[in-house]
């Protein structure tokens, strides 16, 4: 389970994160949901170890390890994924060795034995079946030239494959059409089991139709200002971040 | 890079001076016209060699050094140098690999030498390199068979005289610049390939080579003569570090294509860059070119430079056959203290001519890294055709990338295509592979290979692997 106690963040001179507590179980799926600029990415990529940001306060710890301590590639064989909201371009580096060299770096830290090419392929694919994605995603560069949808497809893609214990998705239904947004939620509840936890930043209700949150918390000026069951969001759907804030706001 | 880093650089490669051992074949310093005559003597040569090399001698004392480009280069004095050093006796070499440094051993372990090769490229006296050398009897006969004549240059003077006086000098002239005028006065030794008519030649030219390439001497010479409708790949160097006493390296390469023919030259260049303050690099100036003097001939240029203190070269094509192609790949990696400069020239003089420049620029440390090319179209050649793609990768905030590109046009009728792109290897892209668990290192070299691709797609197979490792070699602690 993920623990986040009193966090607090800046970037440059800016103070982003301003006590964040949160607590995600085992077998749970979160929402964090919250207005532009209020953090929501920031804490995503404090979670996956980014060195932009300084932690001033405060602890993140997963299963009993202090994540601050760890290198983004330790946290990454500890199980934690990030779906990033802008994911990058590689030119040159192809989709598929980006993803088995991850795999394999996983394995190995795990002591498991590193898939050869002909298991490593058998498992893309079958993925890449879930994900609806063509085959030729494989041998183009990392997220050369993608769509802002292929690269949100690509991003759960990769997820499928990792298999991480503790996956945070940063606005991965961004940008989808209704038919990309049911794949990807699909990609997501294939993972959903007992042992993992995960956290999704959306801004829109429609995501959590499909992937069904435990709890939805509300980050407005870093801070987490309201937690609730998933009717929370279509509440916010409806009124707007404004209506929180105000009565927070003291 | 700051004058006082120059002037240290400078500094201490002064200390460490030039050491030649004496032995009784090996010329004292300076250069005159009897150390001329002396190394044509040495070497048996037919009178119309050493005239050729007395002509060139008399040129180079007319010309002054050329203008430095975007390098910082302490001056070389040509009086210092040794101009004949007889090859390293057996005597003098490692007899097994167990006397062979550890450390270079351990390198060729990381860049995927193949075992039988070691113990060749550490100098290993040959005759303990059982592996090797009944390979190279092999390619020989092979050869043979074909046709093709391939031998070291010495071997060609002797007992090809006529094919040498005919192509010698016609793509580089004696009288072509500083470097190649030195050359030909002095030149000691180098490779010769004449590929006859409608010959496919049966193998790379590579393999062979590099088991050869000890000892090739600092005023290399290469000559290659591609028939009509003949095919030929060549590699010079490996990917091997290669150390040589010899600050100074003025290499000629000329290459020939008639028409129809094809000829694909690659090169890897690990020289010795100096330690990480510069001291002890190697300057490499280098003088290639190949003319497509026939109609739908074809010359590739590709190049793995990752060695040297200074490198300057502009391997170039003379498209003079209607519907001749030319091309430049190249991959220049410079970290610490190194300075590159490099590009290509592509001279279209027939109709239909056309040109590809592909230019990768790695910088790292306080390196410099130049791009240098030329495109000239002259009236004759209508409908030419360049597409130049020069990107530069810098690595840190101390090195700098430069691209120079100069472009003469004089038919209306050409189309001259220019990208250029310059990019910090992201901090965005590092994390994004950490992220997911990649080291930090295997992400730099992940990255780095990626941007060079388009490079090393062009080289022979078995070297790609090679040559992707000696990038991660090269690269070694350049981020983090
Ligand atoms: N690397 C950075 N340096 C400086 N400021 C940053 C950086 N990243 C984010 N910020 C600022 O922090 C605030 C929160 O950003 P972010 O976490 O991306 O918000 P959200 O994802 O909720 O929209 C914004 O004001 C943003 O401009
Ligand atoms: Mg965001």
């Amino acid at each position: 389970m993920l623990s986040i106690r009193n966090l607090h963040a800046r970037a440059d001179d800016m103070e982003i994160l301003k006590g964040v507590n949160l607590e995600i179980p085992a077998g749970e799926v979160h929402a964090l949901m919250g207005p532009n600029g209020s953090g929501k990415s920031t804490l995503a990529q404090i979670i996956a170890g980014r060195e932009d940001f300084k932690v001033t306060a405060g602890e993140v710890r997963y299963r009993d390890i202090d994540l601050l301590e760890l290198t983004p590639e330790q946290r990454a064989h500890e199980g934690v994924f990030l779906a990033f909201q802008y994911p990058v371009e590689i030119p040159g580096v192809n989709n598929v060795y980006l993803l088995k060299a991850a795999l394999n770096a996983q394995r190995r830290h795990r002591g498991e034995t590193e898939l050869d090419a002909f298991e490593f392929l058998q498992l893309v694919r079958e993925k890449m079946q879930l994900m609806q994605m063509d085959e030729s995603f494989l041998n183009r560069g990392v997220n050369e030239d993608f769509s802002g949808g292929e690269k949100k497809r690509n991003e759960v893609l990769q997820m499928t494959i990792l298999e991480p214990t503790l996956a945070v998705l940063d606005e991965t239904d961004s940008g989808l059409d209704i038919d990309a947004l049911k794949v990807v939620a699909n990609g997501v509840n294939s993972l959903r089991d007992a042992s993992r936890s995960m956290l999704l930043v959306t801004h829109y209700q429609r995501l959590l139709d499909y992937i069904e949150p435990d709890v939805v918390h509300v980050l407005a000026d870093g801070k987490i200002v309201r937690s609730g069951g998933k009717e929370l969001a279509l509440e916010l759907e409806e009124r707007g971040y404004d209506w929180l804030q105000s009565g927070n706001a003291a | 890079m700051s004058n006082r880093d120059i002037e240290q650089l400078v500094a201490r490669q002064y200390e460490h001076g030039f050491v030649t051992e004496i032995e009784s074949v090996t010329l004292p310093p300076g250069i005159d016209e009897d150390v001329i005559r002396h190394i044509s003597n040495m070497k048996g040569e037919p009178d119309f060699m050493l005239q050729w090399r007395l002509r060139a001698y008399r040129h180079w004392l007319t010309m002054t050094e050329p203008d430095w480009a975007q390098l910082n280069i302490a001056p070389i004095d040509y009086q210092g140098i040794s101009y004949y050093s007889a090859p390293k006796s057996d005597e003098d070499r490692p007899k097994s690999l167990d006397e062979v440094d550890p450390k270079l051993l351990e390198t060729y372990d990381k860049l995927g030498i193949p075992l039988h090769e070691r113990a060749a490229l550490a100098g290993v006296a040959v005759d303990a390199v059982f592996d090797s050398v009944s390979v190279a009897t092999t390619f020989k006969e092979k050869l043979a068979d074909a046709g093709v004549i391939f031998c070291s240059f010495s071997e060609a003077v002797r007992n090809h005289p006529e094919l040498v006086e005919k192509h010698l000098g016609m793509v580089v002239p004696y009288t072509d610049n500083f470097f190649a005028t030195l050359n030909s006065a002095v030149f000691t030794d180098g490779s010769f390939v004449f590929v006859p008519k409608g010959v496919r030649c049966p193998m790379e030219l590579s393999t062979y080579f590099r088991i050869n390439a000890a000892n090739t001497g600092q005023f290399e010479r290469t000559l290659i003569v591609a028939e009509e409708g003949s095919h030929v790949s060549y590699l010079e160097g490996c990917t091997a570090p290669m150390r040589d006493e010899n600050q100074l390296h003025a290499a000629v390469v000329e290459l020939v294509a008639l028409d129809d023919a094809e000829i694909k030259y690659s090169t890897v260049q690990n020289w010795y860059p100096g330690d990480e303050n510069g001291v002890g690099g190697i300057y490499n100036f280098v003088t290639k070119r190949g003319e497509c003097r026939g109609k739908n001939a074809k010359i590739s240029w590709t190049q793995v430079e990752t060695g040297s203190a200074i490198t300057w070269k502009y391997p170039s094509c003379i498209l003079r056959g209607d519907n001749s192609v030319g091309e430049f790949y190249s991959v220049a990696v410079t970290n610490n203290l190194q300075q590159a400069d490099t590009g290509t020239k592509m001279i279209h003089i027939g109709r239909n001519t056309s040109s590809t420049i592909v230019s990768k620029g790695i910088s790292a440390g306080r390196a410099q890294n130049s791009y240098r090319g030329l495109v000239k179209v002259l009236p004759g050649a209508e409908y030419a055709r360049n597409h130049a793609q020069c990107d530069s990768l810098l690595m840190g905030d101390r090195c700098g990338a430069h691209t120079f590109p100069y472009i003469e046009v004089a038919n209306p009728t050409a189309k001259i295509e220019h990208e250029a792109t310059t990019s910090k290897i992201g901090e965005d892209q590092l994390f994004y592979c950490r992220q997911r668990g990649i080291s930090e290192e295997d992400a730099v070299n992940m990255i780095v290979n990626g941007f060079c691709k388009d490079v090393f797609r062009e080289l022979p197979m078995e070297f790609a692997v090679e040559a992707q490792n000696l990038l991660n070699v090269s690269l070694e602690g350049a981020v983090g």
